[in-house]
């Protein structure tokens, strides 16, 4: 056991701060912790000024392509660095020291790339990875529907066979950037005849296709960055599909699989070791009922519960990576990680905007702690405990996978999926 | 980074469990509940007979000359069987502290025993459930000893004691012979009758001053990061062995015509408890990589193990209880064990409390 680099790793971290320092300007003190929720930021971000938030991501990401950076794990043939997973968490950490603009490809980079490598062909491949790794394809997922969120092999997006194409109708919701992406991943039913898991088929769509309408949906935090989007006899080419005919489920497990890593997952979201010690100095400065802040017993051992419970869910994220670098297989591990860290960053910000009194409701930058971070953090959160499996589904999952506990009785397993009751067919 | 134990640390842990199942077992264990015996003798022997005593004291003083990542492994898997016997008194606290503060001379004259299993140690640091330094008011004059520690883990059944006492330069500690007289020894009933606690009482026993003069809260105070690592390890262990003890009950238990694991209110606190358990092993690891490779880092990632492990045990104790229903409420089942265990190591050292505040005071100093 050792939680410090081989001299192998401290090469490597070297080497990449010194590509970052050349390349990026050092973060600042409050801007160290959870960028995740700089989309969560308020107003209208719709229009030119999100454009240019693209464009931004879209030059860093080519920059780090072209130095060997862009995606350390993928293979060198993509264009990745053919490095292991430490060397990412070790990037990662270094990354996360530095201003750089919004992530907007962990959908195409963190979800359907690895979807595509495992279950894609070969033609599939080199067409899709090296332009979504050099960021100039930016991807969204079209998976969730307004009646499918956790019974997600619920859904009801349509797509009938008609010659080498697949036609397709229906409506998709919660998509993130749709409207900005080249590419989506979408999963429909192909046969509504067939038990719901297994009338399910997966495809890669041009987001640019006739027929594919993109509205904005208005989040709680204000922003749009949400959509939805509707399917009117849109045409995939069979070559665009990805698994079998029929194992749409398989293939999207993978997908959900490796989104629930890239939310709960990776280094650095409070900038390491000391960034419960940053938030500690900034409470320096807050009194609460007269009194400083760091005076209060209360505070004092919410605070210290909230940093041992982080350093548990960093550490345990670490463990993972570390037994998946020795050969260990992925399993559902990553389900503990989006589970605990949704609920501890839910409780710290609201505990931290309490402590802001009069001010803990503004999202006024000037008036609030580390510029209304935490007031951002506790509209963004929810939507945490929901992408990529609910609180709910992750219990599942854990006792399910991970402790064999018995599932639930299913009363739509196996019966064909068009005589599965609905709320709809009830009234009807 | 690497996270996982040696090959050798594995090795180690397959024995350990080969041990304690045959030895520690529940039926093992609810003997010792019921009895008046002070610990289990029989697993002690075989335990010192194995070696396990001797891991971390080094081989000038008759030890294996392993570290603590060794001891760790035993600990979990200690923690986990609801060992019922003086190791950590003996081994983690007082073999420690005279590792750290001992003489040559004792460490030649006790660490052989200890390490051995020839005498068994404890430290007396609670007044009447008190545990700081400020608080001792048991006197040392002219290495004589009088007043009343309560309560001490292991009392009843140790050779030797490690006292906390009141002399001219402030807290000193003392190593007494509890076989030498001017000392009586009584039990206190506690809720964990498998770990049985004593109350001591010194009336002129003559002390062996360890360490310097004036420096025993400071030698507690050090010693006590090194014993919440480990005793995280058992948290850990403790803390597993309930949630499985859970999760087989809701496989077996039907209710409703089904298994009451397939309700979600039943496998969902068990998801909690498996969440909680893994974040608090992520943190003991951590706390044991710090005690035997990074002591810069001790208080603080000590600090926080103890925490987890204490909020893990508890929780996956206290549900594992609830989700047995009626018969969980029994002397004759088992869950109550951790229930109570879970509490008795809570009460070393003092609890979350202490620890959270521990935890807030090293953060302080780093930022």
């Amino acid at each position: 056991m050792d939680f410090n680099d081989t001299p192998q790793e401290a090469e490597f971290r070297a080497e990449a701060n010194r590509w970052l320092s050349q390349n990026a300007k050092p973060r600042s003190e409050s801007g160290n912790m959870m960028s995740m929720f700089a989309e969560s930021e308020g107003g209208d971000l719709r229009g030119e000024a999100e454009w240019q938030m693209v464009r931004e991501a879209q030059a860093w990401q080519r920059k780090k392509a072209d130095a060997g950076w862009g995606v350390i794990t993928w293979p060198k043939k993509y264009g990745g660095r053919g490095g292991n997973i430490m060397q990412s968490v070790i990037w990662g950490q270094e990354e996360s020291k530095f201003e750089t603009p919004a992530n907007i490809f962990m959908i195409g980079i963190g979800m359907a790339g690895p979807t595509i490598m495992t279950h894609g062909t070969n033609e599939q491949k080199d067409r899709y990875l090296p332009p979504m790794l050099r960021g100039e394809e930016v991807w969204c997922q079209l998976f969730s529907e307004p009646g499918a969120g956790s019974d997600l092999a619920g859904l009801r997006t349509r797509a009938v066979k008609d010659g080498n194409d697949w036609i397709i109708n229906g409506q998709k919701v919660w998509t993130s950037g749709a409207h900005y992406s080249k590419w989506g991943i979408l999963v429909t039913r192909h046969d509504p005849t067939l038990p719901k898991h297994k009338g399910l088929t997966y495809f890669i769509v041009d987001m640019e296709s006739p027929g594919i309408e993109v509205r904005p949906i208005r989040q709680i935090t204000g922003g749009a960055n949400f959509n939805e989007v509707f399917f009117n006899d849109v045409r995939i080419p069979d070559s665009n599909r990805l698994g079998a005919v029929g194992q749409g489920w398989a293939v999207s497990i993978t997908t959900l699989m490796n989104e629930r890593m890239s939310i709960g997952g990776g280094g650095g979201l409070f900038g390491g070791d000391n960034g419960l010690g940053s938030i500690i100095a900034l409470l320096r400065g807050l009194t609460v009922d007269g009194r400083p802040a760091l005076e209060h017993d209360a505070v004092r051992q919410k605070m210290a519960e909230f940093a041992a419970r982080f350093k548990g869910l960093e550490l345990t994220g670490y463990r993972t990576l570390s037994a998946l670098s020795q050969g260990a297989m992925p399993g559902s591990e990553s389900s503990i990680m989006k589970l605990a860290m949704g609920l501890l960053v839910q409780e710290m910000a609201a505990f931290i905007m309490e402590l802001q009194a009069a001010s803990g409701v503004l999202t006024d930058k000037q008036e609030t702690l580390m510029e209304a971070m935490w007031q951002q953090a506790y509209l963004g959160i929810p939507a945490i405990r929901i992408a990529g499996g609910t609180d709910e589904v992750q219990r599942n999952i854990i006792g399910e996978r991970i402790l064999g506990l018995p599932t639930d009785i299913r009363l739509d397993k196996n019966v064909p999926f068009n005589e599965v009751p609905t709320g709809a067919s009830k009234k009807g | 980074m690497n996270f996982k134990f040696s090959q050798d640390q594995e090795m180690m842990r397959d024995s350990a469990k080969r041990l304690l199942a045959d030895l520690s077992t529940y039926a093992a264990v609810h003997k010792i509940l019921d009895s008046d015996a002070t610990h289990d003798a029989n697993l002690w022997k075989q335990m010192a007979e194995a070696g396990w005593l001797s891991t971390a004291i080094p081989e000038e003083y008759g030890g294996a000359g392993m570290g603590y990542l060794e001891l760790a492994v035993l600990a979990e898997e200690m923690g986990k069987a609801l060992a019922c016997t003086p190791f950590a008194s003996s081994i983690y606290f007082a073999a420690e502290l005279i590792k750290a503060a001992g003489s040559e001379s004792q460490k030649t004259t006790y660490l052989p025993k200890l390490a051995m299993g020839e005498s068994i140690a404890t430290v007396a640091y609670a007044e009447k459930g008190r545990i700081d330094a400020a608080g001792v008011q048991v006197k040392a004059q002219g290495g004589k000893l009088t007043g009343t520690k309560s309560p001490v883990a292991d009392g009843l059944c140790a050779d030797l004691v490690i006292v906390s006492a009141r002399d001219d330069q402030g807290v000193s500690l003392y190593l007494v012979d509890l076989n030498a007289g001017g000392v009586s020894r009584e039990p206190v009933a506690t809720m964990d009758r498998t770990r049985k606690q004593a109350r001591l009482t010194f009336n002129g026993a003559q002390g062996e001053l360890l360490g310097q003069a004036g420096q025993g809260g400071a030698l507690l105070d050090a010693a006590s990061y090194k014993v919440a690592a480990l005793l995280a390890f058992e948290q850990v262990g403790g803390a597993q062995d309930a949630m499985e003890m859970a999760t087989q009950y809701a496989k077996e238990r039907y209710a409703f015509g089904r298994p009451i694991g397939s309700f979600q209110a039943i496998k969902h606190r068990i998801a909690d408890m498996f969440v909680k358990v893994e974040m608090a092993r992520s943190s003991a690891y951590y706390a044991a990589w710090a005690l035997e490779s990074a002591p810069e880092k001790l208080h603080q990632a000590a600090s926080a193990a103890r925490v987890m492990g204490i909020d893990a045990y508890s929780f996956a104790a206290q549900e594992n209880v609830q989700i047995h229903g009626g018969i969980g409420f029994t002397w004759e089942a088992n869950p109550h064990l951790h229930m109570k265990r879970a509490k008795h190591l809570e009460s070393l050292l003092g609890g979350g409390i202490v620890w959270r505040e521990r935890l807030m005071r090293s953060m302080e100093a780093a930022a």
